[in-house]
């Protein structure tokens, strides 16, 4: 096993994390450590933890042990709403879109505005200029994100595909310092990937550091800056991304043979076979 | 004839203040369940909260009529805090459990002879002047149609009543404003936000246990308003708060439209006007022989009620008012 790498500047680390289900250590991290300004991937194969390490990291279940802290505050025990509200801001593996709302409300519900407090809810005078530049903001988003077309839409009425693209833009609403995708990629359509790669990277060259969960190896070679491998429960590599994937130990055991075979090129195969 | 009288009945029924109360309790049920998605099936016991806050306020603790009204209000709102903190982070179906039996546990010690002293026990709380016991008569001063007889059209009524029911649909006029604004906010896009998905909007940093809680207090205290305007024009009656109030409201909630800021009020229109038809219409049939005459029939119409709410929900569950195609959306 390779010695533990760690990363320049980490925006989060997290220390002795453990997850148990029952008798079963789902989650078992000694050291996580996501850089700063990067875009990292944590792969894996099924049941390796990877949406659990999520979940406890950002409030949505709870550690059985360990600390971490995210831009050099603790955030074990923070409730999953400060989590978000300090930055730590992850989308879901199914998509979660707000369904009888509108995409725009949805985006809206992205920004903090004062006139989501009670108190100041009934005149609009209190909330007009928070509103203003929240709608501002999400029309940016959705134009970069294609779905302004789809503002006045029911989220509910969008394809998978467009649901992730709506998952992110909200998520991007909350202005956050580390954006944890999980799967983005699954059930979308590979033209949609391809816009939803450059998104990625787009932003981590505007300063976003992201943290994603991926299975399609090609994603995360094209990509990742970093690279955390994870199976068991446990952190078993890490590192730049290129070294890391080229590890034959984490391409073996954790990648399995057909690492870098082109989906597209195993159909062409097949149907050569037919024919 | 009896038809003419059973409209001219149910349009004067369209006023009554019964309907007013009903309009009032269902926009604050309409709060939970069509704007935040708070499965409340104990509105009933916000209702008698209100109702009992205020009546024993002002009878028993000889309280003045403003502070008999705040303390109503406290009343429901530390009634929605007991229900909610234990039951709002875990899923819908929990708070639609202890809010029912809360609600019974409510009907059930007002009811109860050990507090006949305080409460009167099945008997209620009169309203009557000359009994010593009333908390309505401090409205009447205000009354500038007098006490005799006015005609409207085909209908009539006495001066005090024609003022209970003005002063009781002005309340709801108000209150329905009020929901309006607050509906339109950023504050009302959350409740509509958690109703969707509680756990997308924590990951988007709002509260959502919060959020939830700040709805059923607001719900449970218009329903308290409604328990004062219920018992206004006359006595606090226990078993008026039983389970068929809240499955009324649910009716009245889904019939005017969910979510919706006048379905309440036309649910509850609608509602009782069915209602006193189908009473003539029962009533009619018994005449005729038709059906035959046993004691009970009037209350077959309650019946009427429970087979309409499930045709509704199968054929229109987007109610009167509500948006076709956003139900189209609603998750099974």
């Amino acid at each position: 096993m390779p010695a533990v790498k760690h990363a320049s500047d980490p925006i989060l680390v997290a220390e002795g994390v453990q997850r148990h289900f029952g008798g079963v250590a789902a989650v078992d991290v000694e050291l996580l450590e996501v850089p700063r300004g990067q875009i990292t991937a944590l792969i894996g194969p099924n049941g390796a933890g990877k949406t659990t390490l999520f979940n406890c990291l950002t409030g949505f279940d709870s550690a059985n042990a360990g600390k971490w802290s995210f831009d050099g505050e603790p955030m074990q025990n923070v409730d999953r709403h400060r989590v978000a509200r300090r930055g730590m801001v992850r989308t879901f593996q199914l998509t979660r879109v707000l369904g009888r709302l509108t995409v725009m409300e949805n985006m809206l519900l992205g920004a903090r505005q004062s006139g989501e407090k009670f108190s100041r809810s009934l005149f609009k005078p209190l909330w007009k200029a928070d509103y203003d530049e929240a709608t501002e903001r999400a029309w940016g988003l959705l134009k970069r994100f294609k779905l302004d077309t789809k503002a006045d839409d029911h989220a509910a009425s969008l394809s998978g595909g467009q649901r992730k693209l709506l998952e992110m833009a909200r998520a991007l609403m909350t202005q956050p310092k580390l954006l944890m995708l999980d799967e983005p990629m699954a059930g979308v359509n590979p033209a949609l990937v391809q816009s939803l790669l450059s998104h990625i990277t787009d932003l981590r060259d505007e300063g976003l550091s992201i943290l994603f969960v991926e299975h399609d190896m090609h994603v995360v070679k094209e990509i990742s800056d970093w690279v955390v491998v994870m199976a068991e429960g446990r952190v078993v590599a890490e590192g730049e991304s290129g070294p890391t994937l080229a590890n034959p130990a984490v391409i073996d055991a954790y990648l399995g043979a057909h690492h870098d075979v082109d989906l597209r090129a195993i159909i062409r195969e097949r149907e050569a076979g037919r024919a | 004839m009896a038809l003419l009288d059973a409209l001219l009945a149910a349009g004067q029924q369209i006023l009554s203040p019964v309907t007013a109360a009903f309009a009032l309790a269902a926009i604050g049920l309409n709060i939970h369940f069509g704007y935040t998605g708070l499965i409340n099936f104990g509105q009933a016991g916000f209702v008698a909260v209100g109702a009992y806050g205020f009546a024993l306020s002002v009878v028993w603790l000889e309280l003045p009529i403003w502070l008999a009204i705040l303390i109503a209000f406290a009343a429901a709102a530390v009634f929605a805090i007991l229900l909610g903190i234990p039951t709002l982070r875990l899923r819908g179906d929990y708070l639609a459990i202890v809010t029912i039996a809360a609600a019974e546990i409510i009907r059930y010690t007002v009811n109860s002879s050990l507090f006949d002293d305080v409460t009167g026990g099945a008997q209620g709380i009169t309203n009557n002047e000359s009994q010593g016991s009333d908390y309505s008569s401090w409205l009447n001063q205000f009354n500038p149609l007098g006490e005799g007889r006015i005609e409207l059209g085909p209908w009539v009524f006495t001066g005090t009543a024609l003022w209970w029911s003005i002063v009781t649909w002005v309340i709801v006029g108000i209150v329905t404003l009020l929901v309006w604004l607050l509906m339109r906010s950023p504050w009302g896009l959350t409740l509509r936000g958690v109703r969707e998905d509680p756990d997308a909007m924590a990951s988007l940093g709002k509260f959502d246990s919060g959020i939830k809680l700040q709805a059923l207090i607001l719900g449970g205290v218009i329903g308290a308003m409604a328990g004062i305007l219920y018992v206004l024009p006359s006595a606090v009656s226990p078993i008026d708060y039983n389970s068929r109030m809240t499955f009324n409201l649910f009716t009245i909630v889904i019939l005017g439209g969910a979510a919706t800021i006048l379905g309440p009020i036309v649910g509850s229109i609608v509602f009782w006007t069915v209602l006193v038809l189908s009473e003539a219409m029962i009533t009619w049939l018994v005449d005729i022989g038709i059906l035959a005459n046993f004691a009970d029939a009037p209350q077959l119409r309650f019946a009427l009620v429970g087979l309409a709410l499930a045709l509704l929900i199968v054929f229109r569950p987007q109610g009167i008012l509500g948006n076709k195609k956003e139900m189209s959306f609603a998750r099974s």
